[in-house]
């Protein structure tokens, strides 16, 4: 009951933020005018505050269950689109769609982005698993690494095509660029997560391990590898859309998971309401700050998102969690897949 | 089970070679032998886990391989030194996932029941709402115990279940082992080091040298002074205790 209840209290806190958000902007909105038919409130309110409210919830959503499948899957709890270099190849594939189709549409470059996601994702675990790291931090630490080097080549080719500042668009995520006809890519998210969903005993029996996946029947490398492409395409139509958000996949699922557990059945619906409330109320705050100017929100979760970033390293270092094997009592370390956080301490 | 001029071979050298072996039904056979011998290997083989160069495992006179996996993950379930499974799950959703084969993603009713009956038969009940990195390395175990009893295989693989347990801890793994055979009548194949513990607790005993099978047979066929001595390299005193071979060396 007690699960249930996390649920309930997320889902109606979620619900008023959202009410609020549509009536908090530059232009005053009241629900007095709009129920006298006000025309040119409808507007703005049809236009731009709805699709920005629906935008936030599809990356907060989207965002938070990217994270928490990669996750499950790297069995790291420091891998995230941020870390795992999901976010930077979407950019070079946003780049590549500029340079060599400059008339794209927004259905193209979200096609590149796609493409170039599921790829630099592919090899960065495809790597991480060659190399077999047995430090917990290391695995995310070579993800930034390598999401660097691919920043890298986004920037230089950038500034060779004079690209800079139409890339800088998707640097800094924002969602003063959301309106009608402009973000409908971001919907994606929702058939993406219901799959994601379906798939979730599957995604926690791989994140077991590959002997544990064969017990089981289950076909380590396809899930493996579809669930890496699930979240590499959620990622990607919300770069395309509202540019880089970091932190958020990182964080949302590390802290459900605190209370709720690794279980993705009971904790995927908590961890994307919980994303969708943390990017709502970072969106408010940008809008509220320096009103009647905003920040971009990306500011705002750099923030918020580094102190709970550390506070969440400490909790982790603090409380470093058992393995649970055959052989019992966690002595032994931790084995060569393995990389928790804990994993070093246990020797 | 029938295995057949099973070879497995690492950048040429043959690390299992050629090994013939007839596992009988409902009993509890163990492999030993020194380090390298290939046990662990063969074990990996008859499990599919490990991918085979050459030779044949038969299954229900079935190869292995041609097995679909989801039909063979309800008759052969293996748990082997790699489940090193880090994660916040309670006992109840490990359990849980003995299921998996069966339905999928939606547990039914008698899928339930089962569970309840893993969990009581292994004494968990008391946890079975605890995240499993709270308990204690015993109660760990009973639990991936009690997800295979609720797999429901006829046979169970487990690689060196002993391995850094104390002796109590070992001691009851050895129990629960004998327990699944004669109460549940599994099969079951032990990867062991300890070679007094497949003397006490096993109904066969296979000892592998340099990938080869050295012996086979029942315990006292194979817990001779002669046979161990030839199979370790060192010398072996064998004594009887409830009327049971167990060694000494030195």
């Amino acid at each position: 009951m007690k699960s249930r209840l996390l649920t309930i209290i997320l889902a109606v806190t979620l619900f008023l933020l959202a009410i609020l958000s549509l009536f908090v902007g530059v232009m005053d909105i009241n629900l007095a005018s709009l129920f006298s038919g006000d025309a040119k409130q409808w507007e703005i309110f049809i236009v731009s505050r709805l699709p920005r409210l629906l935008a936030i919830l599809c990356t907060g959503v989207g965002m938070s269950v990217a994270g928490l499948i990669m996750q499950q899957l790297c069995m790291n709890k420091f891998v995230s689109p941020t870390t795992g270099a999901t976010i930077s190849s979407a950019q070079l594939g946003i780049l590549l769609a500029l340079l060599f189709m400059p008339g794209s549409t927004l259905w193209g470059r979200a096609m590149f982005a796609f493409a170039t996601a599921i790829l630099g994702t592919w090899l960065f675990v495809w790597f991480i698993q060659r190399v077999k790291f047995k430090d917990v931090v290391m695995v995310p630490l070579v993800g930034i690494m390598f999401g660097n080097v691919i920043g890298g080549i986004t920037n230089f080719l950038a500034y060779k095509f004079e690209m800079t500042q139409a890339l800088s668009s998707w640097l800094v995520g924002h969602f003063s660029l959301v309106i009608k006809g402009r973000y409908e890519i971001v919907y994606l998210v929702v058939p993406l997560v219901i799959i994601a969903f379906i798939f979730a005993n599957h995604f926690n029996i791989v994140g077991m391990g590959k002997d544990f996946s064969k017990n089981l029947g289950v076909n380590y490398n396809v899930i493996l590898f579809m669930g890496l492409t699930i979240a590499a395409v959620i990622t990607a139509s919300v770069v395309v859309v509202v540019g880089a958000i970091s932190y958020i996949g990182l964080i949302v699922p590390n802290v459900v998971a605190m209370f709720k557990g690794d279980k993705i059945r009971g904790t995927l619906v908590d961890t994307a309401l919980f994303g969708a409330i943390f990017v709502l109320v970072c969106d408010m705050i940008g809008r509220v700050v320096i009103a009647p100017y905003e920040l971009p929100i990306e500011l705002i979760v750099g923030i918020l998102g580094s102190i709970l970033f550390i506070g969440l390293l400490l909790y982790r270092l603090k409380n470093g969690r058992k393995a649970i094997r055959l052989t019992g009592s966690g002595t032994t370390g931790c084995g060569n897949s393995s990389s928790h956080l804990d994993g070093g301490n246990q020797t | 089970m029938q295995i057949k001029d099973l070879t497995k071979k690492y950048n040429g050298n043959p690390v299992v070679d050629s090994v013939d072996l007839e596992i009988p039904k409902g009993k509890v056979i163990s492999f030993i032998g020194p380090n390298g011998a290939g046990k662990s290997t063969v074990m990996g083989m008859i499990s599919r886990l490990i991918a085979r160069d050459s030779g044949l495992v038969a299954f229900d006179g079935t190869d292995i391989e041609k097995w679909k996996s989801k039909e063979l993950s309800k008759r052969l379930a293996i748990l082997t030194q790699s489940n090193n499974i880090q994660m916040k799950l309670t006992v109840r959703e490990l359990v849980a996932f003995g299921r998996f084969p069966y339905s999928g993603n939606r547990t039914t009713k008698e899928d339930e029941e089962i569970i309840q009956q893993a969990i009581a038969y292994m004494e968990l009940e008391e946890f079975q709402d605890r995240f499993i990195d709270e308990l204690s390395g015993g109660q760990r175990q009973r639990a991936l115990i009690a997800m295979v009893i609720a797999q429901d295989t006829d046979y169970v693989l487990l690689d060196e279940p002993t391995n850094n347990l104390d002796i109590y801890h070992a001691t009851n793994m050895m129990k629960i082992v004998r327990r699944l055979c004669d109460e549940l009548g599994k099969t079951i194949i032990l990867v062991l080091h300890e070679i007094n513990y497949a003397a006490f607790y096993s109904d066969y005993i296979c000892a592998f040298v340099d990938g080869k099978v050295a012996k086979f047979g029942t315990v006292k066929e194979v817990m001779t002074k002669e046979t161990l001595s030839e199979i370790y390299k060192v010398d072996f005193e064998i004594l009887e205790i409830e009327g049971k071979p167990l060694s000494i060396y030195y």
